[in-house]
């Protein structure tokens, strides 16, 4: 077997620190898609509404970040903000604000589609049989939107915590960061650490993953 | 079908269309229609494609606002923005072409939901009336089963099931089995006649020549938005009194285009 450098991981607090820059990954993400999840359905309704005005300027919004890569929306609003606006934003903060921006979008998205692939007659049927129209939403649509919903928008959560590997890039100190600091400080001792080290961390991005795929996919089977 | 007559022999009138007129755009799809519907009457709405049948039933139950006339229902105004529509619905019981079961329910629950949450009925009560005429239509042993589980047929009987729970004091089917199989559509028109039998009032909207006869007191027929025939089946059927009656009941007769080989000895 090959010498993976996994002995650095037990040197000093490396295990504990990769653990805590993955907590530090996880609580930016979930921070967001805690914020992200109902601002989106917010949008989403009213991307699936009647009002053109209201529809084209979310559409413009979503189109916006969609097309940004997250790497450079991240930069605009830590770096750009402060040149612009002279504002002191910590990169946590500032790593929040992208990911909120980013998985409201995403979010409304989804929404908007699973609003509009429930098909007219539910809505029909359903007030024929004297449901007001908030029963109708109540006892009919949501149930079948959420449904439609939850597969996707658990997806979106786990792309959300992957995507935090790029916060390093403006200074955060997650879990990617924690690693190319342990794999620096030990280049000497152990040149091999590279291998091992970033093979944890695949592993601690896939233990938090993994599990929430598995609710995914459980669901899925269960609404199908 | 006996009509029910009232002491004085005047047949009850239960629904009343009043020279409704209803327009898409420019368009008028229903152009000044007047139709009484009586007790226990079965009303058969026949005619070409895009005549308008379908929209008077969707205008008789406030889906479609009409932009002329008016629709009661016992005397009572139907107005699609009427605070009192949901309780009009209730007694208007409609079956769709496509079913429109709720998918994320069961049968049973599909049943139950509207006596439930709209009439706010005793869930026990229902579910033993619903079980009861689920057993009517053959499908006993479905209770528990999903939409998705069912065939069309299947599907099309329990949502006429649905319709029945509320109570409703009419009936419309808007072309309930055009999207069935042959021997699907027998099984759901077998349903529709035993509540035809039991006196029910009814509008439907069906291209089922046969069953049209068999079923209807009275055969309406609509084109270009208007009623050009209100006759008895016999009637409709042996002399339609307009020439376009005359050419749409062609379109179900067939000639022989071969002739046919002496049969061998």
């Amino acid at each position: 077997m090959p010498d993976l450098g996994l002995e650095v991981l037990l040197k000093g607090r490396n295990m504990e620190r990769l653990l805590e820059g993955l907590g530090i990954a996880l609580e930016i993400s979930l921070i967001s898609v805690a914020i992200s999840i109902p601002l989106g359905i917010l949008l989403g309704v009213l991307m699936a509404g009647k009002n053109p005005v209201i529809k084209a300027i979310l559409r413009l919004y979503l189109e916006f970040i969609r097309i940004m890569p997250q790497m450079v929306l991240l930069f605009l609003v830590f770096f750009g903000t402060t040149r612009a606006f002279g504002w002191d934003l910590s990169a946590e903060l500032a790593s929040i604000l992208v990911f909120t921006l980013w998985g409201t979008a995403e979010m409304s998205d989804l929404v908007r589609s699973a609003l509009i692939s429930i098909p007219k007659h539910q809505y029909e049927s359903s007030a024929a049989l004297g449901l007001s129209k908030s029963q109708i939403y109540g006892y009919i649509i949501l149930p079948q939107t959420v449904r439609r919903l939850l597969p996707l928008s658990i997806n979106l959560i786990t792309r959300m915590i992957k995507t935090t590997s790029l916060i390093l890039m403006i200074g955060v100190v997650e879990v990617l960061k924690v690693a190319q600091q342990i794999i620096e400080a030990n280049r000497m001792a152990s040149p091999n650490a590279a291998f091992g080290i970033y093979l944890t961390v695949f592993l601690l991005y896939f233990l938090a993953c993994w599990p929430i795929s598995l609710l995914a996919k459980y669901l899925e089977k269960k609404w199908r | 079908m006996a009509v029910r007559v009232l002491a004085d022999n005047q047949p009850e009138t239960l629904l009343s269309i009043e020279n409704i007129v209803k327009k898409f755009g420019d368009n008028t799809v229903l152009n000044d229609i007047s139709l009484q519907v009586h007790k226990g009457e079965v009303i058969v709405i026949i005619g070409p494609s895009g005549c308008g049948k379908s929209t008077l039933l969707r205008c008789i139950n406030a889906l479609e606002p009409i932009q002329g006339g008016q629709i009661k229902l016992n005397g009572q105004t139907i107005d699609p923005n009427g605070k009192d529509l949901t309780e009009l619905r209730q007694k208007v019981g409609m079956v769709f072409q496509s079913y429109d079961l709720f998918p994320h329910l069961s049968v049973i629950d599909n049943i139950l939901l509207a006596p439930c949450k709209v009439q706010k009925r005793d869930r026990a009560q229902v579910k033993e009336e619903a079980l009861a005429l689920l057993a009517r239509v053959g499908l006993q042993d479905k209770a528990e089963s999903f939409p998705r589980e069912l065939s069309g047929g299947q599907k099309q009987r329990v949502a006429i099931v649905r319709a029945l729970c509320m109570h409703p004091e009419v009936l419309l089917f808007d072309e309930v089995t055009a999207a069935l199989d042959p021997e699907m559509v027998r099984e759901v028109l077998d349903v529709v006649l035993q509540l035809a039998a039991q006196g029910r009032t009814m509008l439907i909207v069906t291209h089922e020549m046969q069953f049209a006869k068999a079923i209807a007191d009275r055969i309406i027929f609509l084109d270009g938005g208007k009623i050009l025939e209100d006759a008895p089946p016999e009637q409709f059927f042996n002399h339609p009194q307009t020439e376009r009656a005359q050419q749409f009941l062609n379109i179900f007769e067939f000639e022989v285009v071969k002739p046919h080989p002496a049969p061998q000895a």
